[in-house]
């Protein structure tokens, strides 16, 4: 089992000290959370991408890149690349690079994205949503599999006999494909045989029938079901108590619904909706009460990587550090031996 | 025996024929190709259920339910679903549709659907509640944790068979008034996202009209 973190670089107007207050700010304490991370034995770190202003990171590969400098072990992602507003074989020569300077940690998750502000910006049209994703995916799998390409589509310039270039470090990028649930997401990627990581809050229940549908899907399409993978990534946060980490979360929590992209509802995310969200299964509360939260995504859903959004709502610095501790020093080390002995994440 | 037809298989159309299969409906679904693409995705979610194209399922469903992108109510089936009681579940919400400068003015988004479907009898429902609360918070009639959700329609026959049906599928309906008022559930209202028991949602809605409650996103 391999356990990450995760950050939007969101920058919800922080207002409290140690709220980080400028994007440089926020960049830095990025780098130092990944420095801790690789130092405390966690196996991988994500960016997400995101086009508005309230959120920093809209270029996570220059980022992973910094990273890649300071750290040795993690596992380097994107989270997720808005792979339908971008050129495959861009994304592709990034990664590679990255592949190179961080020794062969790189790893994309390819999403169609929660939000909407990239098509424009790149002067896609939102009305082709689905069929970009698709066809930008299966582009950027046939450059990771084929050294050599002859490829047209829709939405791209052909290419004739061209070698995408640096090939990457691994024998094979890893290309995960991000899902929020959607079912017909679920299917594309066991159609193409590619790790599947499920974004969602509160329970696992939803993703009992993503995960039959992925592993139906590839069946289908003859791939053996010992070649896939699964992983989930979510909001957390942890404190030394239930009750104290629960309160001292929830004005953050609340706020980024509020502020952080599309609001929840007039009056924020109700405390009530709150709560019952960590009744169900929000990993958030005591280290044993985000232990239980994630071995119930393990053993309901078979994932072997799980990936928690570290910082949500630009948490004051002190919140996060201490978070981030527990994570590494109380959680992590029971959920590896709780599950020592099933298979190995494979490498992918 | 009703027939249902769901245009929309993604989340909550899903969600929505696994319900009215376990309550007993015949269930037509659609996406927005061919119906071999979703038949996987029918038989893992919601067995039992007929994968068909959109014209069909509007020709051949008594009761219409739109579970698809708002953004897409343009490539609805308009003459098949003439005549017809249509449930709007769809929302204005930027995340997934994108800014689209006529809801951005105009909030009350079921009645542009409306519009669009003169011959149609549009009752606004589903909308208010996330496909996890739809999937997980039905329960029987009397049940004292049985949730409830606003409806809210021009055509008071329509509104009346609506009602009939959310109460069918597990939840109490509390009417809002006519299909304008759907403002009063819809995304930026106290409502929205929110799964909660009659009475609540009842002192919501009151709330939201009596205080013109209503945020612009």
């Amino acid at each position: 089992m391999e356990l990450g973190i995760y950050s939007f670089g969101e920058l919800i107007k922080g207002k409290e000290p140690g709220s980080a207050r400028s994007i440089h700010e926020r960049f830095d304490q990025i780098l130092e959370l990944a420095k801790i991370a690789d130092a405390g034995g966690l196996d991988a770190i994500s960016l997400g991408e995101h086009h508005r202003p309230d959120f920093s990171m809209s270029a996570p590969e220059v980022m992973l890149a910094a990273i890649a400098s300071v750290t040795t072990k993690l596992r380097l992602m994107s989270g997720v690349t808005v792979l339908s507003s971008q050129d495959p074989v861009r994304v592709f020569q990034q990664f590679a690079t990255l592949d190179h300077v961080s020794n062969g940690r790189a790893e994309i998750i390819a999403g169609r994205g929660a939000f909407t502000e990239s098509f424009p910006l790149f002067g896609y049209d939102l009305h082709d949503y689905d069929e970009l994703f698709d066809e930008k995916l299966k582009l950027l799998v046939q450059i990771r599999d084929q050294e050599q390409i002859t490829w047209s589509g829709r939405f791209r310039s052909p290419l004739n006999d061209v070698i995408i270039s640096p090939r990457p470090l691994q024998e094979k990028l890893p290309i995960w494909v991000g899902i929020g649930g959607t079912p017909a997401s679920a299917v594309r990627a066991g159609l193409l045989g590619l790790p599947m990581i499920m974004g969602f809050f509160a329970g696992p229940e939803q993703f009992v029938s993503r995960v039959a549908l992925y592993h139906r899907a590839a069946e289908q399409a003859g791939h053996p079901r010992e070649s896939l993978r699964l992983a989930v990534s979510g909001h957390m946060y942890i404190g030394k108590t239930s009750q104290a980490a629960r309160d001292e979360f929830y004005p953050y929590y609340s706020r980024y619904f509020q502020e952080g992209g599309a609001p929840f509802a007039a009056n924020g995310f109700p405390r009530d909706a709150y709560d019952a969200w960590i009744a169900q299964g929000l990993p958030v509360g005591s280290p044993q009460q985000v232990i239980d939260a994630i071995m119930r995504r393990v053993e309901l859903l078979g994932i072997d990587r799980f990936m928690g959004q570290i910082d949500v709502g630009n948490l004051p610095w002190h919140m996060t550090m201490e978070s981030l501790e527990l994570y590494m020093t109380e959680v992590a080390p029971v959920v590896k031996k709780e599950t020592e002995g099933a298979k190995a994440p494979i490498a992918l | 025996m009703t027939t249902v037809g769901i245009l929309g298989a993604g989340k909550v159309g899903t969600v929505l024929a696994r319900l009215t299969i376990a309550a007993g409906y015949r269930t037509l679904i659609s996406a927005s190709g061919d119906p071999s693409a979703i038949e996987l995705i029918v038989d893992v979610l919601a067995p039992g259920a007929t994968a068909m194209t959109s014209v069909d399922v509007a020709a051949n469903a008594d009761l219409v339910i739109l579970a698809l992108p708002l953004g897409k109510y343009r490539t609805l089936p308009v003459t098949e679903l003439a005549g017809k009681i249509v449930i709007d579940a769809t929302n204005y919400w930027t995340p997934t549709d994108g800014h689209i400068e006529q809801f951005e003015t105009d909030l009350d988004s079921s009645s542009v659907v409306a519009a669009f479907l003169p011959e149609s009898r549009v009752v606004k429902a589903f909308n208010h509640l996330g496909y996890h609360e739809l999937d997980e918070d039905g329960r029987p009639q009397g049940a004292p944790d049985r949730h409830a959700m606003a409806i809210a329609g021009d055509d008071a026959e329509a509104v009346r068979v609506v009602a009939e049906f959310v109460e069918s599928l597990g939840f109490d309906a509390v009417i809002a008034g006519p299909l304008a008022a759907g403002i009063h559930f819809g995304p930026g209202s106290s409502l929205f996202g929110v799964s909660t028991t009659r009475n609540e949602v009842e002192n919501l809605l009151k709330q939201n009209v009596d205080g013109g409650n209503i945020a612009v996103i």
